[in-house]
């Protein structure tokens, strides 16, 4: 009810707006540009995204198919921000994109306020998605908060040049047969490798705890909101196992994910594999520019992981709440996807996408010409688990991103005074 | 006085009026003591409206939010009291922000007004293309301070950056400017330096010029030195100025967030809260953990240091105002 009355209130202004603006103008056409702006004529989407989505043409595309919508594109420039201005239209009540893009890892938070956003199921559309894609998004009584747009399936990346050296395979089959198996299996392969070359496994041990996490079924909360972060044996013998690898063992080159240092040492040999989510590979690939040995295994420790992707959700306060639902779905249909894929490596989470040909036969020159497509759709497949990620998952997850960092990285604490301290900041949130 | 002032006071206003414009009719008694005791009021209104609007109702509304759960999107919550403000006073993390943000302000606001002075005084010399120079200086204040930032991270990378390369070329060790907390503090506030030094120059080089340059003369007769002008005469005839300055950047220093956002990728203060200032925990406490509540606590603590700061300040700029009229 309330909302219906303030979207009224927001289309009288608008009106009004626009009669003014028109009057100033001297125009005598005025009239007729007002009542359409109310109305169901011309009118004005907006799509918020962040990072890469792939839909700059895509949007162009759909101006041209339907006459009388116009599509702007608001582009955050992280994701972090993005996720901080949609809070901050959702607080106001106003100031929030026709459709947002929200990323996986912040669902729950805002499955909290399901009035805020419109519901999206709609029968036509089942099926569409991997199913754990749209379980996620799908709150208890049936309500679809978001369209799935791209998942992040994983797969490794390892420099087969540095492989060579250490007297490894270096064919992506063998490397994948290689490290076929648990975290432990990648662990032992990494202690030769770094005993035979001196040079670091991995890049960072809070890059690694991410592909961990994402395996663990309830990492942090359980679903009746209980907080177990800290008593979790699951969450410590993970810790436990990163840390003595990376540290004790000096499998990692102890660089903070994404930091100046990060990027830098791409261009060295500062390590020798990474785990890569599909849309990791853009980011190596500019990074490691002029860097040769690149290459990626369909292999992943501990079975498969998914890392990251986003959804694309229709904040319940925007003036055209159908027409932005009918773009939404355009967007997310598999062919729509395949064309986000094609422009910037965003990997589909439709079903029909993913047996795409397109898919199936696409290929990266950078990684020396790996079937990046197969092997992708093959490690979407491999995603066993879902974890459960609760309303506070993405501050208890960034408290031990800190706390990994500051044994990995910063080296101001050993695991166990580092441990304490993040349990100190999981007990102060609330 | 209320008996004196509407007899004798309007009195002879209609004789001024008429005898300055001639023709002009003289007011109405009533109508013009209206005028006259409000126009001055209507006139600064404006000011004063603005002030209440956008100064004012958010400073006291911040502290009312202060007393109560207050989520970013759901909005009030419960009356809880002080309960926010122990919260954030027993917690460790206050007490991190609050001495980095002290021992940030110290590194930056010091060596910069040193150096604002003494490039003013470098300034205050003929110069050829003198505009070119004191332009030049504020250069750094017209570069964003993202982009500065972008700068300075390279700079100051812990593995591969520029500094540590040079330091381990002449065989010293490298510096860990982001897991040192001493060190992260010196690499911020030497980007604030950067940004601010030729800002308070440009300030202290226009109160340079005010400075009679006889004084200078009588003094270079008298056989005074270069230094010895400057520290005895343009130093002393500065003090107001100097005073402004300070203040500025006291107020300033005490809310730094650009440059400490920016130093890493993350933008929190580091892993361990190295740099976390003040300004940062509260963005995180209302921006990432959305307990907008704690956040106006913080805000409200925060105003109260800059007030009490502020105080400091005044008597000190009291006590040389009056020094100086002796």
């Amino acid at each position: 009810m309330h909302s219906t009355r303030r979207r009224m209130l927001l289309a009288t202004t608008a009106a009004a707006t626009l009669a003014l603006g028109a009057c100033g103008g001297g125009s005598g056409e005025g009239d007729d540009s007002a009542g359409s702006g109310g109305e169901g004529g011309d009118i004005t989407l907006s799509v918020a995204t962040f990072n890469e989505f792939g839909y700059e043409e895509l949007l162009g595309e759909y101006e041209e198919l339907n006459p009388g919508i116009t599509v702007q594109h608001v582009k955050a420039d992280t994701a972090d921000n993005a996720r901080a201005a949609l809070r901050n239209s959702l607080g106001a009540d106003s100031g929030a994109a026709d459709i947002e893009a929200i990323e996986v890892d912040w669902v729950t938070e805002f499955q909290q306020y399901p009035d805020k956003f419109v519901d999206l199921s709609s029968p036509d559309l089942e099926g569409r998605w991997l199913d754990w894609k749209t379980e996620a998004v799908t709150l208890e009584d049936g309500m679809l908060l978001g369209y799935g747009t791209d998942i992040g399936p994983e797969a490794l990346c390892y420099r087969a040049d540095l492989f060579e050296q250490a007297g490894l395979p270096t064919d992506r089959e063998e490397v994948a047969e290689l490290l076929q198996g648990d975290w432990d299996t990648y662990f032992e392969v990494g202690r030769d490798f770094v005993a035979e070359t001196d040079i670091a496994w991995y890049d960072s041990a809070g890059a690694l705890w991410q592909g961990m996490i994402n395996q663990v079924e309830q990492p942090y909360e359980t679903p009746d909101g209980e907080i177990i972060a800290v008593d979790n044996p699951e969450v410590r013998e993970l810790y436990d196992q990163v840390l003595s690898a990376s540290v004790d063992d000096g499998l990692s080159a102890a660089l903070g994910q994404w930091s100046a240092d990060w990027s830098s040492a791409f261009q060295g040999d500062e390590f020798a594999t990474m785990l890569c989510p599909a849309w990791m590979l853009g980011v190596v690939e500019g990074n490691a520019a002029d860097i040769e040995g690149w290459d990626v295994a369909n292999v992943f420790p501990g079975g498969g992981g998914n890392w990251g992707g986003s959804y694309l959700t229709v904040p319940a306060q925007g003036d055209h709440p159908e027409e932005a639902k009918a773009l939404a779905a355009w967007l997310t249909a598999p062919e729509q996807q395949i064309k986000a894929f094609e422009a910037k490596g965003t990997f589909p989470s439709q079903t029909e996408a993913l047996d795409s040909d397109t898919l199936a036969e696409s290929s990266n020159a950078f990684f020396n010409d790996a079937p990046t497509g197969q092997i992708f759709a093959e490690r979407a497949e491999a995603v066993t688990v879902m974890p459960f990620k609760g309303p506070k998952y993405f501050e208890i997850n960034t408290a031990m991103q800190d706390a990994i960092s500051r044994v990995d990285v910063d080296q101001t604490d050993d695991p166990a005074s580092s441990w304490d301290k993040f349990a100190a900041a999981v007990g102060d949130l609330r | 006085m209320s008996v004196t002032t509407p007899t004798s006071a309007p009195a002879p206003a209609p004789e001024q009026v008429t005898g300055r414009r001639g023709g002009g009719a003289p007011r109405e008694g009533r109508l013009g003591r209206l005028d006259q005791a409000a126009s001055p009021y209507v006139y600064i209104a404006p000011f004063f409206v603005l002030f209440f609007v956008v100064g004012l109702f958010p400073l006291v509304y911040t502290g009312w939010v202060a007393l109560h759960d207050w989520d970013q999107i759901m909005g009030q919550g419960a009356f809880v009291g002080a309960q926010n403000f122990v919260d954030v006073l027993t917690g460790q993390d206050f007490w991190t922000a609050l001495v980095n943000t002290l021992s940030i302000f110290v590194l930056s606001s010091v060596p910069q007004v040193l150096a604002a002075l003494a490039i003013a005084g470098l300034l205050d010399h003929k110069l050829r293309a003198a505009t070119f120079w004191r332009m030049g200086v504020l250069l750094p204040y017209v570069v964003a301070p993202v982009a500065v930032a972008l700068i300075f991270s390279n700079l100051f990378a812990d593995r591969f950056g520029l500094i540590n390369t040079l330091l381990e070329g002449v065989g010293m060790e490298p510096v860990r400017w982001h897991s040192d907390r001493l060190a992260s503090h010196v690499a911020i506030a030497s980007m604030v330096n950067f940004r601010w030094t030729g800002y308070n120059a440009l300030i202290l080089l226009a109160a340079m010029q005010a400075i009679p340059r006889d004084l200078y003369e009588a003094a270079a007769i008298d056989g005074a030195s270069g230094l010895r002008r400057f520290v005895s005469i343009t130093i002393p005839m500065l003090r107001p100025t100097m005073i402004f300055v300070i203040i500025t950047s006291t107020i300033g220093g005490l809310q730094i967030f650009d440059e400490p956002k920016m130093y890493d990728q993350f933008g929190r203060g580091g892993s361990d809260g190295q740099w976390q200032t003040l300004t940062l925990y509260l963005y995180e406490l209302g921006w990432t953990r959305a307990d907008f509540g704690r956040a106006s606590a913080v805000a409200v603590l925060l105003f109260a240091l800059i007030v009490a700061v502020g105080l400091v300040n005044f008597a000190i700029s009291r006590r040389i105002a009056s020094e100086e009229s002796r």
